[in-house]
């Protein structure tokens, strides 16, 4: 296996998932066969390509400092009930 | 024949004859719907009293221009104002999006009719359609088989005719893909010739708005309404659109047609290789020159997609947290943990897996080893490309390495299921356009033959597919669904 | 026991751009609406939803690093910043990681009279995240509410490199880096309604050593102040630390401003991984010559340059200059004043001494006061022909700054003019001197204080309005006499 249980806790930790005990042991398994797959990359010498990070020829693409009014906060807020006062209501942070 | 059998051309011409009124059209749609759906399962919603509705406004207002008039269903990963948009996931079960993506907002303008939104796998990870939360869709040519994905439910309900066109989206082959196994046609436009605004990404540097429909001259003819520069998509690039429906008839003569051995290679079947190869042969008799050549890195691609892809995921995926729209999880008294349990169970097996492998490839100490070495792959597959375009207008390959498979079959075996990638993925990693159509049937199956261009070269993709279809009968094939 | 240190410090400070719209998207960037009015899909992260790039935002960078003595890249690009947090939408941050829009500048400072150059590593921008309001403290609340009126303000953060050795130093440079901001017009730099934040990387190592302490961060320096006594107190702590024999741990620091300690937020095993990549969804941003020229010759007066004027030009002390040059509004009332009035040593006294106390009494901006160019000369000019004394000219322009009257309307209000009649003066210094005949006689047994004594008599009876250096020439005169 190319990963642990505990590097798959580390990264649904990064993730913010929750897994269940056999979803983990799943986890372990799965990813670690698509890493190995995945290795066939190391087949290839990249050491003088250029990342290609952006496919287009295309740059500078901006909008003009113009304003328009917010959403209507009913309409914005509607896709949730969990509001108080014209806001998100989350649990404690700490 | 039926109606509901009638490609977009033929629709648009009786409506403007006066033949037919849009409301007819939709009554027979919604009756085809009525027989085939609950074999089929393509819609995760359908409103055809809403389209109806629409069809009634657009009869008194006359005037059949553009798509005016003409039923169809949006992949449901594409958002549509008062309408729910599930991305076919629990967590987004009840989320009706408050805008229009601007494909949707174009497709209002030209008056066309939503009748409703077809399935996917979830957040259009997946290339079967059982990934979807809800239920699988099948294969309108054999039910128990899958229609691909994870435009599915899309390119089924093109082919059981419940609707005549679809827009799907296409990250790695999910147009292409499903419209191979279902026998229809599929376009995945130049990255960066259609809109992604409002289109919930899965790979945002991957994904393409595309059409699915019944012929290359209905695809041509929807394209065009969707096609073009949208200020709100900065990828969204501001090029000229050329009229695509009155290039079709330019046919193949003197092109110059290129077939990559390794996409004949690559574990695919013999008769796909077979029915490509005569569908070759053809092109050739029309006029076309055909040559071999070489894409050296055509196999990498699949491996670094399966990087790339999850990592630009694992970030696009993290605004569900249950904060502002979907599923939230209440018993968790912090925040953290609101988060996690949120995601936890509101998220399937499939997208979980993709999260956590996106998370990996960039997590500290894994980016260069991962994701950036991906990148640098995504290079070269791009520069074989290039090279191959330098000399050749089109590349032609199979779409897919099998035909549809049996449902359940590869659930277990998710790197056999990515395999059905392996021809479509060096497409999207290149931003190229690339289109599937029918180039035969085997053991009463659908195949699909991939046409590829260079950026922006939609219209020689579909003006050599016309030609093809021109002059073979594989597009008229059509599934026999028992009603 | 008892080592000698040397404190390092870095500043990586927060500055909102002063646009009209957010970074990404149109909403207004304005501060103080409602909750969640200043909200779109965009900002509030909706699914779909897809940014593009403010114009303004990206010049008004490159303003900044110009007046900062940057190098413009030719090529910048956006990352994504990967972290979960409920102001945080899209639950990934549009910054720039790998490719900074500015970078290797520096600003000076002036320590012990000379100057000092303190290294900018860089500046990059990106999106502020929305606010929350926690129902009591942080740590007893049950629930928190979140407000994304300030999601996708455009930020430019810019990092020091570890260059100030003392608390001071820390505060001069933000203070100067403040100044050259406002300058630049590239943002207001409020620190109270955050649109300036800083944290301070703090260090310290035996002196003499090349090698770099371990360090910590402090977050929630909301004011010079609290900058200036947070820096202190850690470096103290970390200096008592290391005598009890003990070692500094890298983690960051939260500055309790009630009760003036800092605590601790997270240590660097739970540091975050942000998983930085390329933002797909926009565009690299290729920075012409002929675009960062363009912007430079548009730059304004710089506080620098400014300061060397008001020394040369106006000849002003060194230390006048300095203070006026701080801000760009103060600097405008200066010169507006000082175009028309001959003295500037006077105009900066006035300004330094009298408007600051009011300023600060008030807690005011001077782009709030009421004062006008024009009064406040006028105000000098009835010093200057003796129509009213200093004095009175203070109480003149307290009512001046309460009010935003001319100077005209409140001496005649309030019949403020100085008695400068000599034989009205000469009657009241008799009737004083006539009242007084034992401090008249101490006066003239050598009793030099005897005559402030009765100066300061006539003052009373006048309510202050006697020409003051015409009551002591008749005083003397007349006791001469006698
Ligand atoms: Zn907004």
């Amino acid at each position: 296996m190319v990963l642990n249980i505990k590097e798959v806790e580390h990264v649904a930790g990064l993730a913010r998932l929750t897994l269940k005990p056999e979803e983990k042991k799943e986890m372990v398994a799965r990813l670690s066969s698509i890493l190995n797959y995945v290795d066939k990359l190391n087949e290839l010498d990249t050491d003088k390509v250029e990342p290609l990070t952006h496919i287009l020829p295309v740059n500078n693409v901006f909008r003009e400092d113009k304003t328009e009014p917010g959403m209507d906060r009913e309409l914005l807020m509607s896709s949730t009930d969990m509001k108080e006062d014209g806001q998100y209501k989350v649990p404690k942070i700490m | 024949m039926n109606l509901w059998d009638f490609p977009v051309y033929l629709l648009q011409h009786k409506l403007q004859s006066g033949e037919i009124s849009s409301v007819e059209i939709v009554r027979a749609f919604r009756e085809r719907i009525s027989q085939v759906e609950g074999k089929v399962k393509a819609f995760i919603t359908l409103d055809e009293e809403g389209a109806l509705r629409e069809a009634a406004r657009v009869d008194q207002e006359g005037g059949y221009t553009g798509l005016a008039g003409i039923p169809y269903g949006l992949k449901d990963l594409i958002c549509t104002r008062g309408m729910k948009t599930t991305c076919a996931s629990r967590m987004l079960e009840d989320f009706i999006p408050v805008y229009d993506a601007f494909v949707v907002a174009k497709l209002r303008e030209t008056r066309a009719l939503l009748m409703g939104k077809t399935n996917l796998d979830e957040f259009a990870m997946g290339s079967s359609t059982e990934q979807s939360a809800f239920f699988p869709t099948r294969n309108p040519w054999a039910l128990d088989r899958v229609p691909g994905g994870s435009s599915g439910g899309s390119a089924a309900a093109v082919s059981a005719r419940e609707v005549p066109f679809c827009l799907g989206t296409d990250t790695g082959g999910s147009i292409r893909q499903p419209a191979a196994y279902c026998g229809v046609v599929g376009l995945k436009p130049t990255y960066g010739r259609v809109s992604r605004r409002g289109v919930v990404p899965y790979a945002s540097s991957l994904d393409q708005v595309g059409v699915l429909a019944q012929n290359v001259r209905d695809c041509a003819l929807v394209f065009s309404i969707i096609a073009g520069h949208d200020p709100g998509d900065t990828t969204c690039v501001n090029v000229p659109v050329p009229d695509f429906v009155s290039a079709l008839d330019e046919g193949v003569k003197g092109i110059k047609i290129a077939y990559p051995r390794e996409y004949f290679a690559l574990g695919v079947d013999e008769e796909i290789k077979a029915a490509v190869m005569k569908s070759l042969k053809k092109l050739e008799e029309l006029g076309a020159i055909v040559e071999e050549v070489s894409l050296p890195h055509s196999e990498y691609a699949l491996p670094a997609y399966y990087l790339l892809a999850p990592a630009e995921a694992s970030a696009n995926l993290a605004r569900f947290d249950g904060v502002r729209y979907g599923y939230r999880d209440l018993e968790a008294d912090n925040v953290i943990d609101m988060f996690a349990q949120t995601r936890g169970t509101a998220f399937g097996a499939e997208v979980k897996r993709r999260i956590m492998l996106g998370t990996y490839a960039l997590s500290s100490g894994y980016y260069d080893a991962y994701y950036l070495k991906a990148l640098k792959v995504r290079r070269l597959i791009s520069s074989d490309f290039d090279k191959v375009f330098a000399s050749y207008d089109l590349i032609v390959t199979p779409t897919t390495p099998t035909p549809p498979f049996i449902i359940g079959a590869h659930v277990e075996d998710p790197i056999t299921l990515y395999m059905n990638d392996i021809l479509t993925v060096p497409v999207n990693m290149a931003g190229l356009p690339a289109m599937s159509i029918p180039c035969g049937l085997t053991r009463g199956l659908p195949l699909g033959m991939q046409i590829i261009a260079k950026p922006f070269a939609e219209s020689l993709i579909m003006q050599a597919a016309y030609a093809f279809e021109q002059n073979t009968e594989y597009h008229s094939m059509k599934p026999e669904l028992e009603v | 026991m008892g080592h000698e240190y040397e404190t390092v410090i870095g500043l990586e400070v927060h500055v909102e751009l002063h646009t009209k719209s957010k970074i990404f998207c149109a909403c207004p960037n304005e501060f103080g609406a409602e909750p969640n009015t200043h909200v779109c899909p965009i900002c509030a992260g909706f699914p779909g939803m897809l940014p593009v790039l403010n114009k303004e935002a990206v010049e008004l960078s490159i303003k900044a690093g110009l007046a900062l003595n940057c190098h413009i890249a030719e090529v910048c690009k956006f990352d994504r910043k990967n972290y979960f947090y409920p102001d945080l939408p899209k639950a990934y941050q549009i910054s720039q990681f790998a490719m900074p829009i500015c970078q290797q500048g520096y600003l000076e400072i002036d320590v012990d009279g000379a100057p000092k150059r303190i290294g900018i590593h860089r500046a990059h921008m990106e999106e502020d995240a929305g606010k929350l309001i926690h129902q009591g403290a942080i740590t007893e609340t049950l629930y928190t509410l979140v407000d994304l009126n300030r999601s996708g303000v455009p930020l430019l953060e810019i990092v020091s490199e570890p260059d100030m050795r003392s608390a001071e130093e820390a505060r001069d440079y933000l203070e100067k880096l403040r100044a050259v901001l406002l300058f630049a017009g590239v943002s207001d730099c409020k620190m109270e309604e955050g649109s300036l934040r800083c944290d301070a990387n703090v260090s310290i190592r035996p002196l003499g050593e090349k090698k770099l302490g371990t360090r910590t961060e402090i977050k929630n320096l909301n004011s010079f102040r609290s900058l200036e006594r947070a820096i202190e107190y850690e470096v103290n702590r970390q200096k008592e630390r290391l005598e009890d024999g003990g070692t500094i741990i890298q983690e960051t620091l939260t500055w309790d401003e009630e009760k003036q300690v800092t605590r601790s937020l997270r240590s660097k095993e739970e540091a975050h991984d942000y998983r930085y990549f390329p933002d797909p969804d926009l565009v690299p941003i290729h920075i012409s010559r002929d675009w960062v020229e363009a912007l430079r010759r548009n730059l304004p007066e710089m506080p620098d340059q400014a300061r060397e004027r008001l020394m040369k030009e106006q000849g002003l002390p060194a230390y006048d200059a300095a203070i006026i040059s701080l801000s760009p509004d103060y600097l405008a009332f200066f010169d507006a004043c000082a175009a028309r009035y001959s003295n500037a040593k006077v105009v900066s006294n006035w300004m330094m001494v009298e408007l600051n106390r009011l300023l600060n009494l008030h807690n005011m901006n001077i782009s709030e006061c009421k004062i006008n160019s024009n009064d406040f000369i006028l105000m000098l000019n009835y010093i200057d022909n003796g129509t009213i004394s200093g004095k009175m000219a203070k109480n003149v322009f307290e009512e001046m700054f309460a009010t935003g009257s001319s100077p005209d309307k409140i001496i005649q209000e309030k019949g403020m003019v100085q008695i400068s009649d000599e034989k009205a003066l000469l009657q009241l210094v008799r009737k004083v001197l006539e009242e007084n005949p034992e401090v008249v006689r101490d006066y003239k047994n050598g009793k030099e204080k005897a005559l402030g004594f009765l100066v300061g008599q006539i003052m009373k009876v006048t309510k202050g309005q006697a020409n003051p250096g015409l009551v002591n020439k008749i005083l003397k005169e007349t006791l001469t006499e006698e």
